[in-house]
């Protein structure tokens, strides 16, 4: 499972334009076996841009209807950080109550989580999972898979940025002197514990460190870092 | 009780936004003298504030300010990141799974709850959101509270000397921090999920039904 995860981290990381970030919530979706996962991107022209795999009637309907304005879920998201599972958003109004009615008969779903982020110079995007499952079914799922959700989301996004800057491709990341350290001791195969006393700091500063590469790395979890950091020759055993 | 307020939803609450925010003045500029700026209504607020951070705040009795601390995302703007990353080693802290925790603010009206409440709100942060770590700047005050309760706050790198010592650096709440945060408190876990959940509309979970038992 893990592995399938991070071979499609890796894919996003190399996708060349808009047709890969298509390609990646596909298999994400297939992976998750879930009815969608969905990227949405706001810009603060008010722009959207964005990958998908609901179906084109609904992007249609959605479009044609104007729902940008009213969905409590892009209202909802927009000013949070936390991923908000759409139970907790407001539905008290009619037309908010209708418009659920009318995603689900497009197959959306009747149960959603949607992992807002906040971009650079007021970009705002959205990264949802939904599928069609009774609570306590997406409750266990969310509980299992929100972490994985919430890095994936993040690498979308990076995408994202990186194709409205017009760049080719990112630049390779670049690690703090204290983040190449930490990696390089783990790669050598010692432990934590080790890394941590060999660079004079305490477990959890290591651990961060880890974390602030990881992230810059694009990577779901440590082992998966040092296979990148190794692999882009950022560092050398 | 604990509640989860982001920046613009204060305006639902004008007593405990104001209190907050005058308690900040009294903590950080009178008591610790922090170059920190105070607005004519004697209320500390700093460019972060704008940025809608989630506030977590310990409310009174009597409905005003107890405690409280403030959280952004390490993805965006962020105070150590902007300000301390000489502190750290050049180390950039950036990634969705830490959150920057600054401003934190004990009442002088509060009781000895308040500190093991805003430790509690953490450590609801982390487990429902996922979260790995916090990072943040550092009073010797909280310093000590936070090892009081056992969430080993990890000093990376430090300012000034004595009482105005500033120090940048990161916490967890452990599985064992829950316990005597809990105790100190008086209050059992689902109290503190009930907080939670209140705050962030979350459905409360349904109780088990007698009928289903019988």
């Amino acid at each position: 499972m893990e592995e399938k995860l991070e071979a499609l981290c890796e894919f996003l990381q190399e996708a060349a334009d808009v047709s890969h970030l298509q390609a990646a919530t596909e298999q994400l979706r297939n992976h998750y076996q879930i009815a969608h996962i969905v990227y949405h991107w706001v810009n603060s022209a008010g722009e959207r841009f964005g990958a998908g795999t609901y179906s084109q009637l609904w992007v249609d309907r959605y479009v044609e209807k104007d729902y940008l304005r009213m969905d409590p879920v892009i209202l909802g998201c927009l000013q949070r950080f936390n991923p908000v599972d759409w139970k907790e958003l407001d539905w008290s109004s009619r037309a908010a109550r209708s418009f659920l009615r009318e995603a689900i008969d497009y197959g959306v779903g009747n149960q959603g989580l949607s992992i807002p982020i906040r971009g650079p110079a007021g970009q705002f995007a959205l990264f949802t999972a939904s599928h069609n499952c009774d609570d306590d079914v997406w409750a266990a799922f969310v509980d299992l898979n929100m972490r994985d959700l919430i890095i994936i989301a993040h690498e979308f996004n990076r995408k994202a940025l990186e194709f409205e800057q017009g760049g080719d491709s990112a630049p390779s990341p670049s690690l703090s002197p204290r983040e190449l350290a930490a990696m390089t001791y783990l790669a050598k195969g010692l432990s934590r514990a080790q890394a941590a006393q060999e660079m004079e700091i305490s477990e959890h500063t290591l651990r961060v460190y880890i974390e602030a590469a990881r992230h810059k790395l694009g990577a779901l979890n440590t082992t998966h870092a040092v296979a990148r950091a190794l692999s882009r020759g950022l560092i050398v055993v | 009780m604990l509640r989860y307020i982001y920046g613009n939803a204060l305006n639902h609450f004008p007593t405990l936004r104001e209190t907050m925010f005058q308690d900040r003045a009294e903590q950080f500029s009178r008591r610790l003298g922090w170059e920190v700026n105070v607005n004519e209504d004697g209320e500390e607020r700093d460019q972060y504030d704008v940025l809608n951070p989630l506030y977590v705040i310990w409310e009174l009795e009597d409905g005003t300010h107890g405690g409280s601390m403030r959280f952004l995302p390490t993805v965006g703007r962020t105070m150590i990141n902007e300000h301390f990353s000489h502190l750290m080693d050049g180390v950039k802290i950036e990634s969705p799974l830490i959150w920057e925790c600054t401003r934190f603010c004990i009442s002088p009206r509060a009781d000895r709850r308040a500190a093991a409440a805003l430790v509690l709100g953490g450590g609801e942060l982390m487990d429902n959101f996922k979260l790995e770590h916090f990072c943040g700047v550092f009073d010797p005050r909280m310093e000590r509270i936070y090892r009081l309760y056992h969430v080993d706050p990890d000093v990376i790198g430090s300012a000034g000397e004595g009482k105005d010592r500033i120090g940048v650096g990161l916490w967890e709440m452990k599985p064992d921090a829950w316990a005597p945060t809990l105790g100190r408190l008086g209050i059992d876990r689902n109290t503190s999920l009930s907080w939670f959940n209140r705050s962030f509309n979350r459905p409360e979970p349904k109780p088990i039904e007698l009928a289903a038992i019988a």
